[in-house]
């Protein structure tokens, strides 16, 4: 796929929980190597477009297409699909407690990629040296801070090799110094050119480091555009208002 | 009267052995039939959780003793003559199945839905997700109350004794008969329900101790 080209297609996407519409008609896109910071207050809707997107809620309207390929129901070809394209990362890391830091990453590996465990091993190093804990191959998940499991976390959604990942609020249950850790990690990967969606609460590394925000307000696109731009000229209140808040 | 001798003290550890094997019969046979069932009540088909639940409310709302007449008993009048072990093996893979199924349906649940999203977004699909991920985490969570309803199992075979089927409690009833020392007896019958129920809960402990060895 060219650079430039649309690599996440979200289209006038409702999405309600029973009575209440979460998600009201929202799109953008995302291009390829583009990193998107989404943000918003809590119940902007923000972290359900993003889960929306991984394909862990059904929507009830609109569409959502990754890499040319509709997201699909559970058990699809589509879905499958989704899943060789995207990874996920989670605010609450959801690493395997049972498993080793090494056996996190592989299992996919061998399950789904059918890699033998050598190869998955050796990925899995390879990854663990991206994020800068190669020495934690044996520890368990609970071995570890909660910096270095978000960091084993994003390293076995990248051994999948992913076109695009997405990360939901990744920091938000770490403290400053933590937090530090985790975003060097993914601004070393949105350097490396990986299309990256983050729904975050960092304003620093949103203006740093995302080429793209899009502002929600109740359930819908408030404002998005290019990330300095949209930062110096606020063109509603709420966005504004927000920025203010956040500050 | 006849005096209590170390011959009636054999014939009561005798007896034990078939206590020992009544409850290896009815947790195998209740894990055998409970996991389906737990499964069973946790997916995503109505018909199939509705099947287990229904199988479950009735085999939990009836007293064992029942269900052990309607094996023998029942079972009987229809020409259906079972051995007493046979029909208490029956009995209590019925009964065992349906409370095991329900504890370990309780286990499965216990395992956090992020653990579900999070297999799921690796591309694991649903069977790979319940044998690496769900299920080991259940196992672990499953441990003591496993054990607690097996050491139930254990003292619940003396109800055994009602179709016939000589067991602990039964022997130490005869061995009454003859000796009218029912003090001593049955202090001895409760000594070796507690020699076989003890060493059980030591497991339990042990295997709940070496699970989490690795957190």
């Amino acid at each position: 796929m060219p650079e430039g080209e649309a690599v996440v297609r979200v289209r006038d996407v409702i999405k309600e929980f029973g009575p209440l519409r979460v998600l009201d008609g929202v799109g953008f896109e995302v291009t390829r190597g583009q990193t998107v910071a989404i943000v918003g207050r809590s119940g902007s809707g923000k972290s359900t477009l993003l889960r929306c997107v991984a394909g862990l809620e059904t929507i009830q309207g609109g569409s959502i297409e990754v890499c040319g390929h509709p997201v699909g129901r559970p058990g699809s070809a589509a879905r499958a699909q989704l899943r060789r394209d995207v990874g996920m990362v989670f605010q609450s890391y959801n690493l395997f407690p049972h498993l080793t830091v090494e056996r996190n990453i592989t299992l996919a590996l061998t399950l789904v990629k059918k890699q033998s465990r050598d190869d998955a091993r050796k990925r899995a190093a390879e990854v663990l040296g991206l994020v800068g804990l190669t020495d934690k191959l044996g520890a368990y998940p609970e071995q570890l801070s909660g910096g270095q499991q978000q960091r084993v976390a994003i390293a076995r959604s990248l051994a999948l090799q992913p076109q695009v990942m997405l990360f939901d609020e990744v920091t938000s249950a770490l403290d400053p110094e933590l937090t530090a850790e985790v975003l060097g990690v993914m601004e070393d990967l949105a350097r490396r050119g990986m299309t990256m969606i983050t729904v975050t609460h960092e304003m620093g590394f949103a203006r740093r480091v995302a080429d793209l925000v899009v502002f929600m307000h109740k359930g819908k696109v408030w404002e998005i555009g290019p990330t300095a731009e949209l930062f110096a000229n606020p063109r509603t209140a709420e966005f504004r208002q927000f920025v203010g808040s956040e500050l | 009267m006849i005096q209590l001798s170390a011959t009636h003290i054999l014939y009561l550890v005798e007896a034990a052995r078939w206590t020992v094997l009544l409850s290896l019969i009815a947790f195998a046979g209740g894990a055998l039939v409970g996991l389906p069932l737990a499964l069973m009540r946790v997916s995503r088909s109505k018909l199939l959780r509705g099947l287990a639940s229904v199988y479950i409310q009735i085999v939990q709302g009836t007293p064992l003793l029942i269900v052990l007449f309607l094996s023998y008993f029942g079972l009987g009048i229809l020409g259906y003559k079972l051995d007493p072990l046979v029909a208490a093996g029956i009995s209590f893979t019925i009964y065992a199945a349906a409370f095991l199924g329900e504890i370990w349906r309780g286990c499965i649940e216990a395992v956090p839905k992020t653990q579900w999203e999070a297999s799921d977004c690796l591309g694991l699909n649903p069977v790979q997700q319940y044998a690496y991920v769900i299920l080991p985490q259940a196992v672990r969570i499953a441990t003591p109350p496993t054990v607690g309803f097996m050491v139930q199992i254990v003292k619940n075979t003396s109800l055994a004794s009602v179709i016939g089927f000589v067991e602990l409690a039964r022997a130490g009833q005869i061995v009454n008969n003859s000796t009218f020392e029912p003090f001593a007896i049955f202090a001895v019958v409760g000594a070796i329900y507690f020699a076989i129920c003890y060493p059980l809960s030591v497991v339990g402990r042990y295997l709940e101790r070496k699970a989490n060895a690795g957190r």
